[in-house]
């Protein structure tokens, strides 16, 4: 196959997504059109994937409102889907972790496309079309453990979540190596040098500075959520900035007000509580 | 009550051959009332449910005629609220609303293409407008700029009209016009303003239901007012020597009025400050904060076009589907 020397890639990006902006999906489009453009990669899907009602951010809405939102924002997108495990579990749960689910679970079910040929044995007028594809599913996967390997995920995010690796106590000095060590991150920044000197500044970044791809996004495209609560709560138009549906769905439900920004003051980030619990310990 | 026009849920739905309404049994509406009572568990189970039952309108369903501008282009889209603005002026609603000067909006430009952000221009001046508290504004027209107006890679009218309807499907106030479009040479922006103007005021029935029958006006309902809308670098290019007539920039901000967005590197003051008309007639014009910092240039989607990139949430879903399908952008330096 042509694509035998490319690795395979999936991108994930975690937050809030409170709610889903269009700036959250053109990460995705950046991110492919680069990964695609060095020849080494192919992007073959993207994952989003909402946190926890459990990280307590401030002005947090229900999981299932942001998962539904997300969902409509993609309906239109052949690649791009919504992974509800992270915010289904009852704690919050470390990006690092996330990452693993989820290359475990293409690690899985790569491996189920290899173990097909042995299970398929129906007896009766099926076989003759299970022995076929019995001789398929074993060229085809004799092929892909050859050459293609298990698709690698990809921490995708922007210079906020890279340079927030520099905020105390938010994450665990492993988990950082973990992500850019075992997975890869790639960063989408407007102001590039920023990113690079903070890679520069980091002994762990700078040694896995190959992992880490930053994409510059020349078109400044700011549309941050918490802009667009602002503009929600101080009844201004948020139409094209989300996707249509997004903006009906919001609407319709009167999901952000003042009181919903109240939601979780006062109350410690997850991952501050956790690391204080483990201090204490 | 949200102080802005009601909510707009009008584009067409696939399930209804009307226009999908919120409050109706939906089948949004249906699923929400599953989830408010599920349990985490069986929301992942409700989900697929939702793909299955929210659909967006293919582009097929739009060229095949039912396009909503295609309805509407017989009547601009005010008419069909001059009852309510009349309705809101003669009630005392608030009086506030009774004394809102009804004013349209005119975006001219190249639209080359159509962008998710000349269509916030319009949300966010009309924001401006009604939070100042004087005006309502009570609709929106893109004028795509002339053929003849030679500028580089400018494609043509016919297209940049078509996809500036495509991106105003889903828009219940902003229509495009291609009057300007269609003219044999290219025109001077205050000529674009006059026309509208006139048109305005000759479409709309207003003067006479407002005659007939209202007690406790205090006088007569303010006369609507055409508004030349733009971002902050338009204003500066007032300043370059010979691109516009010193008379035009007067009538335009005399007679008409300007609502300017603001656009990052752009100083509005600054350029009202540094020149002596602009000065005189500032209270004319509006200045708009655009709390998104929002650069999406056409001329980096057309690049971006050229080199085979996504343009994807930059502009609707329609457009980039009619530009794939009239192969328009294919290379930088074409048509």
């Amino acid at each position: 196959m042509e694509n035998s020397e490319k690795t395979e890639v999936v991108l994930l990006a975690c937050g809030s997504f409170n709610p889903i902006t269009n700036m959250h999906l053109r990460l995705f489009e950046l991110a492919k059109d680069y990964m695609n453009g060095t020849g080494k990669y192919e992007v073959i899907k993207g994952i989003i994937s909402p946190v926890g009602d459990a990280y307590k951010k401030k002005g947090l809405i229900s999981a299932h409102h942001r998962v539904i939102m997300a969902e409509l924002a993609t309906k239109n997108s052949k690649w791009l889907e919504v992974d509800t495990w992270e915010s289904l579990q009852q704690d919050w749960i470390e990006t690092a972790t996330v990452l693993r689910h989820h290359q475990e679970k293409l690690e899985a079910s790569s491996c189920d496309q290899q173990q097909d040929s042995p299970v398929l044995e129906r007896p009766g007028r099926k076989r003759k079309w299970a022995e076929q594809r019995q001789d398929f599913s074993q060229k085809k996967s004799l092929e892909q453990t050859k050459t293609k390997g298990v698709p690698k995920v990809k921490l995708l995010c922007g210079a906020d979540l890279l340079e927030s690796f520099g905020v105390p106590n938010l994450w665990k000095g492993e988990d950082i190596a973990k992500i850019v060590g075992d997975y890869g991150l790639i960063c989408i920044t407007r102001a590039g040098n920023d990113a690079q000197k903070f890679i520069y500044e980091s002994d762990v970044l700078w040694k896995h500075q190959n992992n880490i791809h930053l994409v510059n996004e020349w078109i400044t495209n700011d549309i941050s959520s918490t802009k667009i609560r602002r503009a929600l709560r101080r009844g201004q138009s948020i139409r094209y900035l989300v996707p249509d549906l997004v903006q009906e769905y919001i609407e319709k439900h009167s999901l952000y007000s003042s009181e919903s920004e109240e939601r979780n003051v006062g109350v410690i980030l997850a991952p501050l509580q956790r690391k204080t619990a483990e201090a204490d310990t | 009550m949200n102080p802005r026009n009601p909510p707009v849920y009008n584009w067409r739905h696939p399930f209804s051959p009307q226009r999908y309404r919120p409050n109706r049994s939906t089948p949004v509406a249906q699923t929400r009332a599953h989830l408010q009572h599920s349990s985490p568990q069986q929301m992942q189970i409700r989900i697929p449910q939702i793909l299955h039952a929210v659909e967006c309108p293919t582009l097929g369903s739009v060229l095949g005629g039912t396009v909503r501008s295609n309805e509407r282009s017989a009547q601009p889209p005010w008419s069909s609220q001059s009852g309510r603005v009349a309705a809101a002026a003669s009630v005392n609603v608030a009086d506030k609303m009774k004394s809102r000067i009804p004013v349209v909006l005119l975006a001219c430009g190249s639209f080359n293409p159509i962008t998710n952000m000349h269509l916030r221009l319009f949300e966010v001046a009309r924001d401006h407008l009604h939070q100042t508290g004087r005006y309502q504004v009570i609709g929106g027209i893109i004028s795509p700029v002339n053929d003849n107006y030679g500028k580089k890679d400018l494609v043509a009218a016919r297209h940049r009209v078509a996809m500036a309807r495509l991106a105003l499907q889903t828009s219940d106030w902003i229509q495009v016009d291609p009057w300007e479009s269609e003219q044999v040479q290219w025109m001077e922006t205050v000529k674009v303003l006059r026309h509208h103007h006139s048109e305005l005021l000759r479409s709309l029935p207003w003067k006479e239901g407002l005659d007939q029958g209202k007690v406790d006006s205090p006088g007569p309902a303010a006369v609507p007012e055409l508004k030349l809308l733009c971002g902050a670098d338009v204003l500066k290019t007032f300043q370059t020597p010979n691109l516009w007539k010193d008379k035009h920039i007067q009538e335009i901000v005399e007679k008409f009025g300007l609502v300017c967005v603001d656009r990052a590197g752009h100083d509005p003051k600054g350029y009202i400050l540094g020149s002596p008309i602009l000065q005189r007639y500032q209270d004319n014009i509006h200045l708009a904060r655009e709390p998104v910092q929002n650069e999406i240039s056409a001329t980096y989607i057309r690049r971006a076009l050229g080199q085979g990139q996504s343009v994807k949430y930059l502009l609707p879903d329609a457009v980039i589907a009619y530009i794939k399908e009239h192969d328009l952008y294919t290379s930088p330096g074409e048509e």
